[in-house]
């Protein structure tokens, strides 16, 4: 199972479903990220953690460890 | 529910954060705005008036929030009020260059069925970007009028609150019919047959889709069988809640996904729809922000570029501002230009000697110890403001997550340990951005920690007097300071006390812009008017108590105002806690006095010093203040030390516990500042004590036993979270 965590800098793909319940799915899934939407991998902080990505025409940035929560194809 | 025209109109602003929201409400409301509190929670309430065409509205400007999910208490805020309180009209202001998000929340805005108008903002940067949008197709698709607005530039405005005045007249909710898919619609309808009359009718949908996403508030708060439910038998809500849970279940297993992620899925679905048609956008592969952020987030440029900008800030407004105008502050403008023209006039006007001295002394002696600091932090909160209004703080919290997760933290938490090196208060204040509960009382807990203004005069003291002027000194504070706040998250973290229930990380890293004028000048103002506010209520009342200790006591077998402090009142409470303080090397009266008075204000420590050891001023020798502590330099650190950490001013404390919540979070709170400032200062002079002159007792044992125990809180195994409740249970108060 791939996840968002799993894409490299510069890459993109296509979220399958969020996992998770409660308040860790819906937040994720409140900023855009659903299923079917497009989401690319901009860059990662400097210190390695968090990820930088753009989703439905924004700048958002999320933990590593919310995007493994992110299924992708 | 029309508007009845003698009564002004309640306008509710909501829209995402970022949206520009605050900007509107700043140009809608002019100077006549004022900020409180939600009962309960520490989210800002604002309201203002606004008018137009003779008429006068109430304008409130609800939290920016991203969805009406029921997790963060910005969310819970918003909803409450719009579904609970009613206002007559909603604006939902929506950031055109970032549609589809802000439209995501406009969804759930119109299925509350609260009469509404849209505010289209920042249209002049979408068709600059060469994109257009169908302002007449988006009003259709959605039901509701929407307005092209400038929020910054002031455009549209009078059209909107037009707009708004009329659809709160007519009062008809949003022709907003958008459809879910068959089998959620299918169960909505059922679930909205079983709750009919149960919930007020204008809103049915909205709760139907509530009660459809399991929203953990709207099952624990509703009433579905009201007659039964005053005679304590739930035994039919129960078997209704039953129900609907079979619903929904039954929703879930056909469409093989949960239902809080179904609805946000269609919902995304529809706005996607929506912009297909009315939004004619080019794809742009990158962004001006996109493209500033190459720099400003770089992996390698990052980090140095945003320790030079902060440096920046801090040398202009702690070193230039704070050096220069804060001594001219205390000494030529409190002391020469008020106190002694004031304490003249008094002599002259033949007052008593008591009364010349509560004045002069007493009141505006410490109130102005606090007034001088005002133009050192204006400087500090208008840079400040500057870079949260063009969008950097969040690039911050980015570049800085890493580090301060290690801590229990976040990235946000940078902020107020910044602010908290010019002042404790605002600096606990500002920690309201941060989402986290536990990451959010982690960072107020341990920002007093840092060096505060107030402080440096003790810094000053210790360094210049005491330690002959030696350079490590003072920047060891600083780092006595980052340490402190360090270990003490690494500590705290691991207790049941700081695990909350997980909540994600999301961050938007959202269009740089300029800032504006306006609304750094009032973000400013909303931060120096409550210090100010305190300055003269608490500060100016423990003045004169404090006064009223170090002046009177008896002398010759009568209470009178003493002629030496040695028999004032503040000098019997100071014998009375001195032993506290030997294991720390300074057990005398006159260090635990100067300890004491601290906690009115920092700057206190030091002026007590002063009078205390010579008499009068402030001006001390170094012999006489070595005497204070035995004549040991180490006590002198460790009375430094001790004084830093400890707990802060009373008006920080006051804060701490307002936006604490909570009394036992702030009782917690004090206690550990008091047990970590104790146990340092107690480590730094027993083991200094050993090391400068081999003496080694009971001290030095006891020392040892508390680096031992705080070795064992740094590396002992985590205590598990608690559980995530997932599933609501069917609870009723």
């Amino acid at each position: 199972m791939r996840t968002l965590k799993d894409i490299p800098v510069g890459g993109s793909a296509r979220v399958l479903r969020v996992q998770g319940a409660g308040a860790l799915q819906r937040r994720i899934m409140d900023m855009g990220i659903t299923k079917g939407c497009l989401v690319k991998v901009r860059k990662t902080a400097p210190l390695g953690d968090p990820i930088e990505v753009k989703v439905r025409g924004y700048q958002l940035s999320l933990r590593k460890a919310d995007a493994a929560l992110v299924e992708v194809q | 529910m029309a508007h009845s025209s003698d009564t002004p109109l309640k306008i509710a602003l909501v829209g995402n954060p970022n949206s520009g929201k605050t900007t509107l409400f700043n140009a809608l409301t002019g100077s006549s705005q004022h900020v409180g509190n939600w009962p309960g929670v520490t989210v800002d309430k604002k309201e203002g008036r606004a008018r137009q065409g003779g008429r006068e509205a109430t304008v409130i400007d609800l939290p920016g929030v991203y969805s009406l999910a029921p997790y963060t208490s910005e969310e819970v805020v918003t909803r409450d009020y719009l579904v609970i309180e009613e206002p007559d009209v909603i604006i939902n202001i929506i950031d055109a260059t970032n549609i589809e998000r802000n439209l995501y929340l406009s969804t759930q805005l119109l299925d509350i069925g609260v009469p509404q108008v849209i505010a289209l903002n920042m249209m002049d940067l979408v068709r600059k970007h060469g994109d257009e949008v169908d302002i007449e197709g988006l009003s259709s698709e959605l039901g509701v009028p929407v307005v092209e607005i400038s929020a910054l530039r002031g455009t549209g405005l009078q059209q909107l609150l037009q707009q708004a005045f009329e659809a709160a007249d007519e009062g008809i909710p949003p022709f907003f019919n958008r459809k879910f898919s068959y089998r959620v619609e299918d169960a909505l309808a059922k679930i909205a047959k079983i709750i009919y009359g149960a919930v007020p009718p204008e809103h049915l949908r909205w709760y139907a889709i509530k009660f459809f996403e399991r929203d953990e508030r709207i099952w624990a708060g509703a009433a579905l069988d009201a007659e039964h439910k005053r005679q304590e038998d739930y035994t039919a809500h129960r078997a209704l809640l039953g129900q609907i849970e079979g619903i929904v279940a039954g929703c879930e297993a056909q469409l093989d996904d949960t239902a809080p992620s179904i609805i946000t899925g269609e919902s995304y679905d529809f706005v996607e729809r929506v912009i297909a048609r009315t939004v004619n956008r080019t794809v742009e592969e990158r962004t001006t922000s996109e493209k500033i952020d190459a720099v400003v987030t770089h992996r390698l440029f990052g980090l140095p570029l945003f320790v030079v900008l902060i440096f920046a800030i801090y040398y202009v407004s702690v070193t230039l501002v704070g050096g220069i105008v804060t001594g001219f502050m205390n000494h030529t403008f409190i002391g020469h230009w008020i106190q002694e023209p004031l304490m003249s006039a008094l002599t002259r006007g033949g007052a008593a000697v008591w009364l010349r001295s509560l004045i002069v002394d007493g009141i505006i002696g410490g109130v102005g110890a606090v007034i001088s600091f005002i133009p050192q932090m204006i400087v500090l909160f208008l840079l400040l403001a500057l870079l949260e209004d063009c969008g950097y703080m969040s690039r911050i919290a980015f570049l800085l997550d890493r580090v301060f997760r290690r801590f229990g933290m976040s990235g946000r938490s940078f902020i107020p340990l910044l602010i908290s090196t010019g002042c404790g208060v605002p600096a606990i204040m500002s920690a309201r951005t941060i989402e986290q509960e536990s990451e959010r009382r982690m960072t107020i807990l341990t920002a007093t920690f840092m060096p505060c203004s107030a402080k440096l005069p003790l810094i000053a003291l210790i360094a210049g007097v005491v330690f002959g002027g030696v350079w490590w000194v003072a920047p060891s504070a600083y780092f006595l300071g980052i340490t402190s706040v360090v270990l003490s998250g690494l500590i705290l973290k691991k207790l049941k006390r700081f695990k909350s229930k997980i909540s994600p990380f999301v961050l938007e890293l959202p269009a740089y812009h300029w800032p504006t004028a306006r609304n750094v000048a009032l973000s400013v103002w909303d931060r120096i008017s409550s210090f100010v506010k305190k300055a003269f209520t608490i500060i100016l009342l423990l003045s004169i108590a404090v006064w009223f200790l170090s002046r009177f006591g008896f002398e010759g077998g009568s209470f009178v105002m003493v002629s030496s402090l040695d028999h004032s009142l503040v000098a019997h409470i100071g014998d009375l806690f001195a032993w506290v303080f030997i294991p720390l090397g300074f057990g005398n009266w006159r260090a635990t006095i100067a300890s004491l008075l601290g906690f009115t204000a920092k700057e206190q420590i030091v002026s007590v010093i002063g009078i205390l050891t010579s008499g009068q001023g402030v001006r001390t020798s170094a012999p006489s203040v070595l005497a204070l502590f035995g004549g040991q330099k180490v006590a002198g650190y460790a009375f430094m030390a001790f004084n830093l950490l400890c707990i802060p001013c009373v008006v920080a404390v006051s804060t701490m516990i307002s936006e604490m919540k909570s009394r036992s979070w702030a009782l917690f709170t004090l206690a550990y500042q008091l047990s970590w400032s104790y146990a340092v200062a107690l480590m730094i002079y027993q083991f200094g004590m050993l090391m400068v002159t081999g003496r080694f007792g009971v001290g030095t044992i006891a020392a040892v036993v508390v680096l031992a125990g705080m070795l064992f809180a740094l590396l002992r195994p985590a205590s598990k979270a608690p559980e995530d409740k997932t599933t609501p249970g069917v609870v009723l108060s």
